[in-house]
């Protein structure tokens, strides 16, 4: 039989504000542990909480940006377990009345075409705090830093039909955030984390299968390997003509494989109702514009223009786009050459992004800025050096020897483009080297080469190459 | 030493007859003689009351007091004090310190109040007789084999007997008016956020407000000007102006309204306390007023709703009692859930852990919309109810409770019937309004309340017309024998 596999996600991003959703106490990543945790976020007799206004400026942001519905109204819900991460014995989230609506994007599948992706919903809640079990032998440790840290919980409809449009649709999400400002997104401290809901049914199968809620995948790379799994592990259990039980299933990177993490008899009833402790959010026409004024360009939007005005490739400007960040260095750097902007593009994407790669740096830190960047293709353009010659002076930059015109000035690496110059070295090649001369005269063009090779070699490299091509075919012919 | 009011005790520290030490130590030495007799307190705080005692008569001395400097005071146990033992009447908290002090304890700190203790209540402020108290019962005043009421029997017994002049509350259903109608002495509870509720524990977040236990409505009017305002700490606080409610207790209720509502004096009122309340509202037409029948048809669900609401919030609101971070905590525990089990097995009475399963029941799935869905949409009925009289009277009056006080013991063991002593004062609490019990007579020895309610943020009309009435009468100063020298 022929599976379908049908996907929703359900993406957890930390809000980027300095202090929590409801205390006043530093989200700061790091810390000791239970040193940025106030009464409030420690759930004290007699305290309560107070929202913080810009989770809820930075939620419409991320509303507005996916064209959804903002609620004029909404409240929060507490969501009541016990574990002792959860200080309360309850979170604050939002059932019912979320402050997002329904919004959409749109993801490239890898046959180049597009696809909306239907999101039912974000909202604001706190995040819990985290066990500690390694440290103590025996017995669990508890730190509550993380307690109250604000999260937005996107939940998108079951639109996605394979792990790879699932990972299109958490990147497009994440570059959404980080263009926004919304989020910092940063996966490794959990500023950005995922659930999966996987299910499989008969290919034109109406109905929807039975899920598993894959938590906590926390890197693109396991995302799709997780999904690919339990997936496979769907098929297999349908196959064999058995069922699968709705569950919540944990990803073991280790193993590469899916364990139940709860079955649905030890799943808690969480008992939502309306927070009395928080009135309801009303928002105005006004805020909400307020915010709208404030979104930057986004990627799809910058996309279309990095073709129509540079007249780059598409894929160049898939690359170029990625983040906010290398768009804006892309664009500093052709904005000051005023130039190529294509040869801009290459370098962007070539030597600086390997540099940038090589040293596991974001480009915001880049060792190069971007008008150094613009200074050496600078003198591409004016071709006082070859794009060869670059690369060693781009290397000589990034290891703080200097700028481009510095460097190629310390090391004589000035091309040689004087005319007369060129002149008298290729004669003196043609004297050189008659036999050669002879070959091509009788029609080996080929030997055109080991005579430039040879101009190159007598000027340490430094002749421009193209005008030594002119040269030789015109002497030669 | 008789029972002094605010004002009396205010006059005299100004004046230099007496001294706030003086006072102080007054209040310490009647503590320490009828406290074993009436178990108001949990918690008495001699020698910091001292030292506040002597730094108020410092700002007496310079000039600086305000109003309320060196009145010494008590505070119903669930408001947090820092450095002081904060038990909220429960074995679960018998050993918490708070590391912070509560909003009303902050404000009438920085009044120059002194606080001489903390007052016993209800366990958790669940409970209308101060017998789920896990530091035992307190008795009335006025009978020691009968029930103050609750939860703040504590507040009410100590300012009735002349403990304190005065003490703070809280009152979710009733809380503040019920006991002080049943010690016969003044309670008053605003509109719902008009007094902060940090660093009160909660018990009902939307339904509990701090309020007052004093003997006379001025009395209360003093406290209030130092309790009202606005607290960014709490988000249901209310940010509007405070207004000098002193200012407005001579005003004439010539020409007001009062409203009666018909099912107030229902077949479960004793006729006898219906007989003093009906003499009561006389009185105040008498200065004036004008008496007409009101109907509040919903109210008859108050109960039910009030134990569907009440339970659904506390039941969550108690989860972080867990035994993990402060409170009590099972010593032999062998995994997480054994220490969840047995540290709330063990720390919450038999009232709390009712109300708990009440609540978790009413909002489990499956029950959510039969239950406290529907308890939301009677509650927004009863409200409506009320805020329809309101179009045609100034303030509404009837009894506080349904009789006088009853014996220790008597009621426990029913719930039901327990639950009913509040039944007057409940909806108050359901449509968020300030109400106010005063003495307005005695039916065999024991004390009768008179209970008017304004509309919201009709503290100042309450007050009034609270105020115009014991102008009137003397019910208020009337003392039981356990607190004549």
């Amino acid at each position: 039989m022929q599976w379908e596999t049908v996907i929703g996600l359900e993406i957890h991003a930390q809000l980027a504000t300095r202090s929590k959703i409801f205390s006043g106490a530093s989200t700061a990543y790091g810390a000791e542990p239970n040193t940025q945790a106030c009464i409030v976020d420690l759930g004290y007799p007699g305290v309560l909480p107070v929202l913080n206004a810009e989770v809820v400026r930075l939620a419409v942001k991320f509303g507005l940006a996916i064209d959804a519905e903002i609620a004029h109204r909404s409240i929060f819900a507490r969501k009541n377990y016990f574990y002792p991460d959860l200080p309360k014995g309850y979170q604050i989230s939002q059932l019912e009345l979320p402050i997002v609506g329904n919004g959409s994007v749109k993801i490239l599948l890898d046959d180049g075409t597009e696809k909306t992706v239907r999101v039912t919903r974000a909202h604001m809640e706190e995040d819990a705090g985290k066990s500690v079990h390694e440290m103590f032998d025996g017995e669990t440790g508890i730190d509550l830093n993380r307690a109250g840290t604000p999260l937005l919980e996107i939940v998108s409809e079951p639109d996605m039909r394979s792990a790879r449009e699932a990972v299109a649709y958490m990147r497009k999400i994440h570059q959404l955030v980080r263009y926004l400002g919304v989020s910092d997104g940063n996966m490794q401290e959990g500023s950005f984390r995922c659930d999966a809901n996987v299910s499989v049914r008969p290919v034109g199968a109406k109905e929807l299968g039975t899920r598993a809620e894959l938590k906590n995948l926390n890197s693109f790379r396991f995302i799709e390997k997780a999904i690919n799994i339990e997936v496979e592990r769907q098929i297999d259990i349908l196959e064999d003509g058995g069922k699968v039980i709705q569950e919540t299933r944990l990803y073991d990177s280790d193993r590469d494989e899916t364990r139940p993490m709860r079955s649905k008899e030890e799943a808690n009833d969480y008992r939502y109702f309306p927070d009395p402790d928080l009135l309801p959010i009303e928002l105005d026409d006004a805020f909400i514009e307020s915010v709208r004024d404030e979104l930057p360009e986004l990627p799809d939007a910058k996309r279309a223009r990095f073709v129509s005005e540079y007249g780059l490739k598409a894929s160049d400007v898939i690359t170029l786009t990625t983040s906010r960040e290398i768009a804006d260095y892309y664009e500093a750097v052709a904005n000051a050459l005023a130039g190529d902007h294509r040869l801009v593009a290459n370098w962007v994407i070539g030597e600086l992004s390997g540099a940038l790669n090589r040293e596991g740096i974001g480009i915001e830190d880049s060792k190069v800025p971007a008008e150094a960047l613009a200074g050496l293709l600078r003198r591409i353009s004016d071709n006082t050096i070859s794009g060869k010659m670059a690369k060693e002076v781009f290397e000589a930059m990034w290891q703080g020897e200097g700028d481009a015109d510095q460097i190629i000035d310390s090391r004589g690496l000035t091309q040689i483009s004087d005319a007369g110059e060129l002149e008298r070295i290729v004669l003196q090649v043609i004297a050189d080297h008659p036999e050669q001369v002879q070959q091509y005269r009788d029609g080996k063009t080929k030997v055109l080469g080991f005579l430039v090779g040879q101009i190159m070699k007598s000027t340490h490299g430094k002749a421009n190459p193209k005008q030594v091509n002119e040269l030789l075919r015109n002497k030669l012919s | 030493m008789e029972r002094q009011t605010l004002a009396q005790l205010s006059a005299a520290l100004h004046d230099g007859s007496v001294s706030s030490r003086e006072a102080t130590e007054a209040s310490l030495a009647r503590i320490a003689q009828f406290n074993p007799l009436l178990n108001a307190f949990i918690t008495v705080t001699g020698d910091r009351a001292l030292a506040a005692a002597d730094a108020a008569d410092r700002l007496l001395a310079e000039g600086k007091a305000g109003p309320l400097t060196g009145i010494p005071l008590a505070h119903k146990d669930i408001f947090c004090t820092r450095e002081v033992l904060t038990t909220c009447g429960s074995k679960m908290l018998s050993n918490f310190v708070s590391p912070y002090d509560a909003a009303v304890v902050e404000d009438l700190a920085a009044a120059g109040l002194v606080m001489v203790g903390k007052t016993n209540m209800d366990e958790f402020a669940m409970g209308s007789s101060n017998e789920t108290s896990f530091y035992g019962p307190v008795a009335n005043p006025w009978d020691l084999e009968r029930s103050p009421g609750g939860s703040s029997g504590g507040s009410a017994a100590a300012v009735a007997a002349g403990l304190v002049p005065a003490a703070t509350g809280t009152d979710t259903g009733g809380s503040i008016r019920q006991p002080a109608a049943l010690v016969g002495i003044t309670g008053f509870k605003p509109t719902y956020g008009r007094v902060s509720r940090y660093g009160m524990i909660a018990f009902a977040s939307s339904l509990d407000q701090a309020g007052t236990l004093t003997l006379t409505a001025e009395d209360a009017a003093l406290l209030m000007q130092a309790m009202a305002g606005f607290d960014a700490r709490d988000s249901t606080c209310a940010d509007r102006p405070v207004p000098d409610y002193a200012a407005y207790l001579d005003a004439s209720v010539a020409g007001k309204r009062i409203g009666i509502p018909k099912e107030f004096f229902d077949e479960g009122l004793d006729p006898a306390s219906a007989e003093h309340v009906r003499t009561a509202i006389s009185v105040l037409e008498g200065l004036g007023a004008m008496v007409e029948e009101v109907s509040l048809p919903h109210i008859g669900a108050s109960v039910p709703t009030y134990y569907i609401v009440a339970p659904a919030e506390c039941s969550s609101n108690l989860s972080r009692f867990d035994g993990v971070r402060f409170g009590y905590r099972h010593k032999d525990a062998d995994s997480l859930e054994s220490l969840y089990k047995k540290s709330r097995k063990e720390g919450f009475g038999a009232e709390v852990k009712r109300r708990i399963m009440t609540g978790t029941y009413v909002l489990s799935a499956g029950y959510y919309d039969a239950y406290y869905l529907q308890a939301q949409k009677t509650r927004q009925l009863i409200a409506a109810d009320f805020a329809q009289c309101f179009e045609t009277v100034d303030i509404i009056a009837g009894p506080t409770t349904p009789t006088p006080a009853f014996r220790l013991g008597e009621k426990v063991d029913d719930p039901v019937q327990m639950y009913l002593n509040d039944i007057y004062t409940i909806g108050v609490n359901l449509a968020g309004l300030p109400g106010i019990s005063v003495p307005c007579g005695f039916v065999a020895g024991l004390p009768v309340g008179l209970q008017m309610i304004g509309p919201t943020f009709g503290e100042s009309t309450v007050l009034n017309f609270a105020h115009q009435y014991q102008l009137q009468t003397d019910w208020h100063l009337q003392t039981p024998d356990l607190a004549r020298d």
